[in-house]
């Protein structure tokens, strides 16, 4: 009987098995970002940042040259390589806690040089590899080790609005939070990757795709239910939407 | 060889360009603002990169990033921005990425001022960040060796794949005097470090580059490897200078600035028949220990001058092991001693 592949493994992905926990959706996203290196034909001439926390491990996922950045600074980290390589693809893959918290300023200032890179933005509203403490994104109320009772305002302060923040910023070529809990979603999000890697190969500027992401072992329920708390509360608080993209400009 | 007059930062930025570096990142600080400027303008003629940082914290990753892909790279600052490099630096030395780094010392702890100190030494040679590393450290005392140990820097960070830091204080950036420069290198003819940069996998297996192991025992081989390079180092970087040693009944220490202090103090007491000498380490790691060692033998005593309240006296200790008395005269705060009021502590002393 003849046989044909119609779906493989990306070519960008590693052969080394995912060590994160059931349901989380850094595998999902992983395979995004390796279609989408495939597709765009650029897997020998892309670098990757792995950052500090649950996905310290993500540069050892994918069949492309790379790196792990201190906690935070990541893009300080890309923003030396592309500079030493400005012809080379280099890209990001940080959390919320890396990316929002103690690396905000590197994140703030990367976005306003339009710095020729490409960052994936992975939050699920809590610190996942140190056990499930507060985020900056962590929701108001939402329970947390380090907020028993829930996020108070008038404690811990607002959730963190990283996307509407950089949306402001005109370095910003592509900006675009989406999710992954359906197939259609799953679609669009790996049309956005593509999309901010596209800025970046183009030369338009900096790129950045925001995931909302559930952390069902953190956050105490199975995947099904982590899934539902994340269309039913986190993007209330965090509504999917492209916020720039001038990729076309070009 | 034609000299020309130039500021210590000056020199030192001319001196890594011509040594290859074509990638600069930095925040400025004083007294070492002048190294950036002159990158700044420098840098985009020789088809080079500057960038302003928005902190060193950023500088210090940025290098890391640039390290990775092999090319010559360097930042330079001045001490606090040198304490917020720290983390990054015990991560470049974990990752051993070639770097070089120029620390421009001035008064501590905290803000404190914008004079030339030595305060820093601690942090420059016993690994001011986390984990059990070392830099190379260099001390240049004049302009000129300023610019050769830039290059030497440059030369040993390639070979060891690790970073090489040039500690120098704000006397030494903000003087002038006449240098004679290298000639420019030729950047094809620099070390290849193909086998393991990060510059995209074309026809090969992925480049990995990370200063980590989860597995305890991943983490002490590496760490093995890394003592085994530092033994290496030892055996084969030790350098210092000696002045007027023979026959010296008591020998005078002290580097980068002092170190040329004490040398017109040696001449003064050497104009008055009294046997002084200079012994003066350029290397501070790795520090000339058994070189100094053969030397305190045959001394009275050893009389260790530093801007600080007494930091390499500790390894000068350690070097004489007890064959001589160590004495200590130090100034703090950024203040520069003069000869006359070294001469009159070491009078006190041989009386």
């Amino acid at each position: 009987m003849d046989s044909k592949v119609i779906f493989k493994r990306p070519r960008s992905l590693s052969d080394k098995e995912f060590t994160y926990c059931p349901g989380c959706h850094h595998g999902i996203v992983h395979r995004l970002i390796a279609e989408a290196i495939d597709e765009l034909n650029i897997q020998d001439k892309t670098i990757m940042v792995a950052p500090v926390g649950c996905s310290v491990f993500a540069y050892e996922f994918f069949n492309v040259d790379g790196t792990v950045a201190p906690h935070g600074r990541a893009l300080a980290v890309a923003t030396g390589i592309k500079r030493a390589m400005s012809d080379r693809v280099v890209f990001t893959y940080q959390g919320d806690g890396d990316l929002a918290s103690i690396g905000i300023a590197e994140t703030i200032h990367t976005a306003n040089r339009g710095e020729k890179l490409t960052t994936i933005f992975i939050n699920n509203a809590v610190y996942g590899m140190t056990g499930g403490q507060m985020a900056p994104t962590t929701l108001l109320g939402q329970r947390t080790t380090t907020t028993p009772r829930g996020r108070s305002v008038e404690n811990d302060g607002y959730p963190f609005h990283v996307s509407e923040l950089l949306s402001t910023i005109p370095g910003v070529a592509y900006l675009a939070r989406v999710t992954v809990s359906s197939p259609r979603d799953i679609q669009s999000a790996k049309e956005s990757i593509k999309k901010a890697f596209l800025a970046q190969m183009k030369g338009v500027g900096f790129g950045l795709v925001e995931v909302l992401s559930i952390c069902p072992t953190n956050w105490g329920m199975s995947p099904v239910e982590a899934q539902r708390w994340l269309l039913e509360n986190m993007v209330k608080e965090f509504p999917p939407k492209i916020f720039v993209d001038r990729v076309g400009e070009s | 060889m034609k000299s020309l007059m130039m500021k210590g930062n000056e020199a030192i930025a001319e001196s890594a360009i011509r040594a290859g570096c074509r990638l600069y990142f930095g925040y400025p600080i004083t007294p070492q603002s002048e190294i950036a400027e002159y990158m700044a303008r420098r840098l985009p003629e020789v088809g080079g990169t500057f960038l302003q940082t928005e902190s060193e914290i950023a500088t210090v990753n940025m290098v890391y990033g640039a390290a990775c892909t092999g090319k010559r790279v360097m930042t330079s600052t001045s001490s606090p921005g040198f304490s917020l490099m720290q983390e990054g630096i015990s991560y470049i030395a974990g990752a051993e990425l070639p770097c070089v780094f120029a620390n421009i010392a001035r008064g501590g702890p905290g803000l404190g001022d914008i004079q030339p100190a030595q305060s820093d030494y601690f942090q420059a040679t016993k690994g001011g960040g986390h984990g059990d590393y070392h830099l190379i450290v260099l001390a240049p005392s004049t302009l000129q060796e300023a610019v050769d140990l830039t290059q030497l820097a440059f030369d040993l960070a390639d070979e060891y794949r690790n970073p090489v830091l040039i500690l120098a204080d704000g006397m030494i950036g903000q003087m002038m005097e006449p240098v004679v420069l290298p000639p420019m290198r030729d950047i094809s003819s620099l070390p290849d470090h193909s086998e393991w940069t990060l510059t995209g996998t074309s026809g090969r297996r992925p480049h990995r580059i990370a200063a980590f192991n989860i597995d305890p025992h991943g983490l002490e081989e590496m760490n093995r490897r890394y003592q085994e390079k530092y033994k290496r180092i030892k055996q084969k970087e030790q350098r210092w200078e000696e002045y007027e040693v023979e026959g010296a009944k008591y020998l005078l220490i002290g580097y980068g600035t002092i170190g040329r202090i004490l040398k017109s103090v040696v001449d003064n007491l050497r104009g008055k028949k009294i046997p002084a000498g200079l012994f003066r380490p350029i290397t501070l790691w790795p520090f000339p220990y058994q070189r100094l060692r053969e030397i305190a033998e045959d001394v009275e005593f050893v009389f260790v001058v530093e801007m600080s309240a007494g930091q390499m006296v500790e390894d000068v200790l350690l070097a004489v092991e007890g064959k001589a008395p160590v004495h200590f005269y130090g100034r703090m705060g950024g203040v520069v001693p003069t000869p006359e009021e070294i001469l009159l502590a070491f009078e006190r002393l041989r009386r």
